[in-house]
């Protein structure tokens, strides 16, 4: 099961803001950046697997990447559209089908919260009408909830952001690269109680693209491949607490972030422990506390002595969101997944610069989280 | 001008105050709400509309500091004039946990576990100069 799809060039386009700058066209940027990480030409894939949610159809930049024949897929799966073009890559290698192919996440949506139109042809939408529908009151809500339960204070989600500007002020890719200090956050705009402004990550642009081959044939390409373990996606249980929904049911299930993490700790044959740096969804600061948990990194509560002693720094004993996470270089939906595996892998090679964690980390964690109800998780090793 | 549920497949206007439309489960008398054909909980398509229960208590709640995008919002959108709401889920006794604006904006009147009762609340206006109305839940 083991060491069979290596990645083998990886590609960024900046995230942030682009005018005048299609989000396909910052996705072929990044692919030509992989092509030449890899020493491999457009004309030598066999396959790829798109994902965008607001910028067209992927498989259109065949037009102008080249006409060459090649299978490729479009995919498109709520928040973790990236994470699930990269899972189709591996499972497409893992088959036999190919032996060389892309992942290629990329997006570009409108200023502001997200806008989720909820509607029903013919009828009124009663509930982004009413001024529910929002993703942020759904991140407020949950860790308004914890908070109380699990005595998380607002100290605690200023520190995940101002960690998130520091890593973000290193990474010449992000989006918003000044640091900003616990006072700026706590001091910023409340946007969803208990959530301020410089809590929540916003939409952006992007791409992210990442060229795979069977591990067996891997040092043909690069000299440090890094080997995908496994890549999971799962979707809600009947009881779990998710975003845009009109009601809940009374059980309580754990989310499907709970899930996708056992399932991928499991076929990677590692625990937790193993991890040297992970990657977590922070949609907003809250979200990056309530996922160390939920994937295993520690028990509920935890989380508040953690912040406080530094242990998510980068020099910390579990770096997360080494790049600055969503927090620091937004979300353009179908690249976000694939940005998370991106900063792994230059961790892993040790190519991370100023901001790479010390000690030649082996084993690295990504987790997506988003609309209606969804989680992806990889884990990464050299 | 006459008052108009925002939606009367998810809400009726009664005599008594607003009424929410809901599915109940014949099989495992799980709930959901708005309505839909089929039971997330057994898989049954043996399912009923009814109205929801109007009583509960606060689960999770949140403040909505921003106006939200009209489309869809129907309400106050100018920064201006936008005065924040809550928004929460509110547990109904045996059916299920509800999404609702809420009546209550400030932080300290707000504390999982309070009751709280249906009501109905303007939201804004259709195209004949009606006023919509959607619920909300306030403080008993
Ligand atoms: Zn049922």
């Amino acid at each position: 099961m083991s060491d069979d799809v290596a990645i083998v060039g990886i590609g960024m386009h900046p995230f942030g803001r682009h005018e005048g700058v299609s989000g396909m066209e910052q996705g072929a940027a990044a692919i030509r950046t992989a092509c030449a990480d890899a020493n491999v030409k457009w004309a030598d894939l066999e396959f790829a697997f798109g994902g965008s949610v607001a910028a067209g159809n992927p498989d259109s930049m065949v037009s102008q990447m080249g006409l060459t024949g090649l299978q490729f897929i479009n995919v498109v799966n709520g928040c973790a559209t990236g994470g699930s073009a990269l899972i189709s890559a591996y499972n497409t290698i893992k088959s036999g089908a190919f032996d060389l192919g892309l992942a290629i996440g990329f997006d570009k949506h409108e200023r502001g919260a997200f806008r989720v139109n909820t509607g029903k042809s013919g009828e009124r939408d009663w509930y982004g009408g009413s001024g529910m529908a929002l993703t942020t009151q759904f991140f407020g809500m949950k860790i308004n909830r914890y908070m109380e339960e699990y005595g998380i204070t607002q100290d605690a989600l200023a520190r995940v952001s101002a960690k998130a500007f520091r890593n973000g002020s290193m990474n010449e890719n992000a989006w918003r690269r000044q640091a900003l200090s616990e006072k700026e956050v706590l001091q910023s705009a409340m946007l969803s109680y208990p959530l301020t402004q410089y809590m929540f990550c916003s939409p952006g642009e992007g791409g992210v693209a990442l060229i795979l081959a069977r591990a067996d044939k891997a040092h043909k390409y690069t000299k440090n491949p890094i080997f995908l373990k496994s890549a999971v996606v799962r979707s809600r249980r009947y009881g779990s607490f998710e975003v845009l929904a009109p009601s809940l049911a009374l059980d309580y299930a754990d989310g499907p972030t709970v899930d996708a993490s056992q399932k991928a700790f499991e076929a990677a044959g590692v625990g937790p422990k193993d991890i040297d740096v992970a990657q977590l969804q922070d949609t907003e600061s809250g979200a990056e506390i309530m996922h160390m948990a939920e994937n295993g990194f520690c028990e509920h509560g935890e989380q508040e002595a953690m912040l406080a002693n530094g242990d998510t720094e980068i020099t910390g004993r579990l770096p997360v969101n080494t790049d600055g996470g969503c927090l620091a270089n937004g979300e353009p939906v179908g690249a976000s997944g694939l940005r998370q595996v991106y900063e792994n892998v230059l961790q892993l090679r040790g190519d991370a610069g100023k901001r790479q964690v010390p000690n030649d980390p082996k084993v690295a964690y990504t987790h997506v989280y988003g609309a209606p109800g969804i989680s992806g998780v990889t884990i990464l090793s050299t | 001008m006459a008052e108009l549920s925002i939606n009367e497949n998810v809400m009726d206007l009664t005599p008594e105050g607003p009424r929410l439309k809901g599915m109940r489960c014949k099989n495992c008398n799980n709930h959901v709400f708005p309505m839909q054909k089929g039971c997330p909980k057994c898989t049954s398509d043996d399912v009923e509309e009814v109205h929801l229960g109007t009583k509960g208590t606060l689960w999770a709640w949140t403040i909505q500091g921003f106006p939200p995008k009209a489309p869809p919002y129907l309400g106050e959108t100018d920064p201006s004039k936008f005065e924040p709401y809550g928004v929460g889920y509110v547990e109904l006794p045996g059916e299920l946990k509800v999404e609702s604006r809420l009546t209550v904006a400030d932080p300290t009147a707000l504390k999982s576990g309070m009751e709280m009762e249906l009501v109905g609340e303007k939201i804004g206006k259709d195209e004949e100069g009606n006023d919509l109305i959607t619920f909300a839940f306030a403080p008993v």
